[in-house]
């Protein structure tokens, strides 16, 4: 009971936060306007050298295994429900941490994909 | 806070390589690893031989190059758009999976997981109808 519950923190906290950080980090790079593909990679090797993209990395790939981990303790159908939460968590962590205008009709977009995910999740046979 | 002619275009061709690259990633890596015989110990030798059954299949390889157009697709992405426009609007994937799953292998799709798909649809719709924009580059 007490694994899954850490697992579950990990997934919504370790998973969302991560991708948070790597959104952070993409916005210290700046709004990218060359799609070469040169350029592209000169956008990646500057994304990598800012630290919020490792944080990011190390937290989503932490996230993963959590995720494998709870899998390995409770039904297919239960888990991916119970993560369609981190859509919830997604838009808080948006507000808070990188200082988004979350306006209430994306939080009602938001809370129609948690419910969406969810039954696609519950209505697999 | 900018509006600019093409934002939303962009915004809107890179959630589109999103959504197809990430899904087709996961079933092509699934597809390749599902053919390579189970890693029979955790003896060096076992492992050497997983490892390169693993990366000898093409289904393995198409399923990494997928999964990097995604990922290439996602950072850029976020190097302007909202996390909270790209992270709800990334799951019209659900949508495109269950699609494909009726159209092309003739899956029986249940009521519930259409209803899904459309609340994932009504979802999108409604954040997309957002600015993708509300910040500005730190």
């Amino acid at each position: 009971m007490l694994t899954g519950l850490i697992f579950y923190v990990l997934i919504l906290l370790a998973g969302t936060g991560g991708e948070l950080c790597v959104s952070r980090a993409m916005k210290t790079i700046g709004e990218v306007t060359d799609f070469r593909p040169r350029s592209i990679a000169r956008v990646i090797v500057r994304a990598m050298q800012v630290p919020w993209m490792w944080l990011g990395l190390g937290l989503m790939t932490t996230g993963f295994f959590s995720l494998l981990g709870m899998l390995s303790i409770a039904n297919v159908s239960f888990v991916f429900p119970a993560t369609a939460l981190s859509y919830a968590v997604g838009a808080l962590g948006g507000k808070f941490f990188l200082g988004e205008r979350v306006t209430p009709q994306r939080w009602v977009g938001v809370l129609f994909v948690v419910i969406g995910v969810t039954l696609v999740v519950l209505g697999k046979r | 806070m900018t509006s600019r002619p093409g934002l939303r275009l962009k915004t809107a061709a890179l959630l589109l390589m999103m959504i197809v690259f990430g899904p087709l990633g996961d079933v092509l890596l699934g597809r390749g690893m599902k053919r390579i015989p189970a890693m029979a110990s955790w003896a060096p030798g076992d492992i050497f031989r997983f490892f390169f059954a693993a990366f000898t299949s093409g289904a393995v390889w198409l399923g990494i190059g997928s999964l990097t157009f995604f990922f290439v697709a996602y950072i850029l992405v976020l190097s302007w758009a909202d996390y909270s426009y790209v992270q709800p609007a990334s799951a019209l994937s659900y949508g495109l999976v269950t699609l494909m799953a009726w159209a092309f292998l003739h899956e029986d799709v249940t009521p519930t997981r259409w209803a899904g798909v459309l609340m994932i649809c009504l979802g999108v719709f409604t954040v997309g109808h957002t600015h993708p924009q509300t910040t500005e580059p730190r």
